[in-house]
This record gives C-alpha cells, sequence and structure tokens, in this order.
C-alpha cells in the first residue's frame, strides 16, 4: 500500500463529474440494499393480506391510499432500476454494449426509463 | 459460508437467481393487472394452488440467497474492521434466513389450509 502513496490524488467531490454510467451503478447498490430493507415490509403485508378479510381489506386500503401508492411507486422504481441495470450487466457480460457511446447510452436508459415504467405500471395496478 | 459462495459460484448464484427474480416478478406483475384478487378467498386459492405456492417458495428463495450475495459484496467494499464487518454480515444473515422462515411459514399454512 505505501508504493502507492505518492500517487496523485484527486478527490474535490464538487468538480468530479460522475457519468450516467457511475450514477447508474450507485443507484443499483442503493436500490439493492433498499430492498432488502423492503423485504420483511412485503412478507409482513403478505402474511396480513392472507391473515383474515379484515386483513385483506386493510392492506388493500392501505395500498390504495395516497400513501401506499407512493410507496408502490417507489418500490417499483427501485424494482425496475434494479432489474433494467441488471439486464444492462447480462449483456455487458455477453460483450453487448460494452465500448463508450453505447455503454453511457445504454446507462442513461436505465436512469430515465425506471421512473416512467414504474409510474405507467402503478397507474395500470392501482 | 462465503467460502461455499466464493468468487466466480457466487457470480453464477447472482445472475441465475436474478432470471428467476425477474421472471417471478413480471409474471406476477401481469397476474395483478389481469385478474387482481377480489377479495381474501380468491387471493388465498391462488397462493395455494401447488404451482404458484412453489414458484413464491422458489422466488423468496432465490431472492433471500441475491440479497445475501449482493449484501455481502456492499459490507465488503464499505466496512473494513473485520469485527465490525462480522457483526453487520450476522445481522444480515440473521434477518434474511428470519424472513425467509417467516416467508415460508405464511406460504406453507396457506397451502395447508387450501
Amino acid at each position: 500500500m505505501n508504493a502507492t502513496t505518492k500517487r496523485p490524488v484527486f478527490l474535490d467531490l464538487f468538480r468530479i463529474k460522475l457519468p450516467a454510467a457511475g450514477i447508474m451503478s450507485i443507484v443499483h447498490r442503493i436500490t439493492g440494499v433498499l430492498m432488502i430493507f423492503a423485504t420483511p415490509v412485503l412478507v409482513w403485508l403478505l402474511d396480513r393480506s392472507v391473515s383474515s378479510a379484515d386483513g385483506f381489506a386493510g392492506v388493500a386500503a392501505f395500498l390504495g391510499s395516497g400513501a401506499g401508492l407512493l410507496l408502490v411507486f417507489l418500490g417499483l422504481w427501485a424494482v425496475f432500476h434494479h432489474l433494467f441495470a441488471g439486464l444492462r450487466y447480462l449483456l455487458i457480460d455477453m460483450d453487448v454494449g460494452v465500448d463508450k457511446p453505447l455503454f453511457q447510452q445504454t446507462a442513461l436508459a436505465v436512469l430515465v426509463s425506471a421512473p416512467v415504467v414504474a409510474a405507467i405500471v402503478t397507474g395500470v395496478l392501482r | 459460508m462465503s467460502r461455499q459462495a466464493s468468487g466466480f459460484k457466487a457470480w453464477v448464484i447472482q445472475r441465475v437467481t436474478a432470471v428467476y427474480i425477474a421472471l417471478f416478478v413480471i409474471y406476477a406483475m401481469v397476474h395483478f393487472a389481469v385478474s387482481a384478487p377480489a377479495d381474501v378467498v380468491a387471493w388465498r386459492a391462488w397462493i395455494a394452488s401447488p404451482v404458484v405456492s412453489m414458484a413464491l417458495l422458489l422466488f423468496f428463495a432465490a431472492l433471500l440467497m441475491h440479497a445475501w450475495i449482493g449484501i455481502r459484496d456492499v459490507l465488503i467494499d464499505y466496512v473494513h474492521p473485520l469485527s465490525l464487518r462480522v457483526v453487520v454480515l450476522s445481522a444480515f444473515a440473521t434477518a434474511l434466513i428470519g424472513t425467509g422462515l417467516w416467508v415460508a411459514q405464511v406460504i406453507f399454512l396457506v397451502r395447508v389450509a387450501g
């Protein structure tokens, strides 16, 4: 490690520009971690919804409420970002989209399409 | 666990589970869009059907494996003190196993009751 300390280090976070693929990558990680925390919530909703008619009605009413729909939208945004970024990584594993213009364009496409698809699916499911 | 699922093997598991999770999530979304369950009876009947209950169990198994490999990669990148890393990894492992047992119990109970 000591041999590398003479390298020039530039870590001015306000002047470093993270490209689209970098933003997409860190959001892939963040959505993954968030969905791990969401999993017990999902299981709790499943447990409540099958427990009784009242439980089912309660979960349905919550998911149909304003706060519930917002959570569904945010959850689907995380799902679609993680899914589309994952598909992009699978394509890169197969040597598709490795080079520069397409590499950045597909990353931008993931960032933009995930919230759009999440909004459409939330509208369809409500 | 980390020795059994390290390197190339973890890489393969992450991709195989990802494909199954993606297919199941898309199937579930299409199902809810086309025929959302009207009441608890219809909802329980869907979960209790042999194919759906197995597919659902497999989905959560794949999801928890995928979550474990993912969180392990993230923690190894960002949590460097070994003792803290072991504590945090153990906490996630316990929570993931607990979640898996919980959801398996929910699905089994619905399946048994019909």
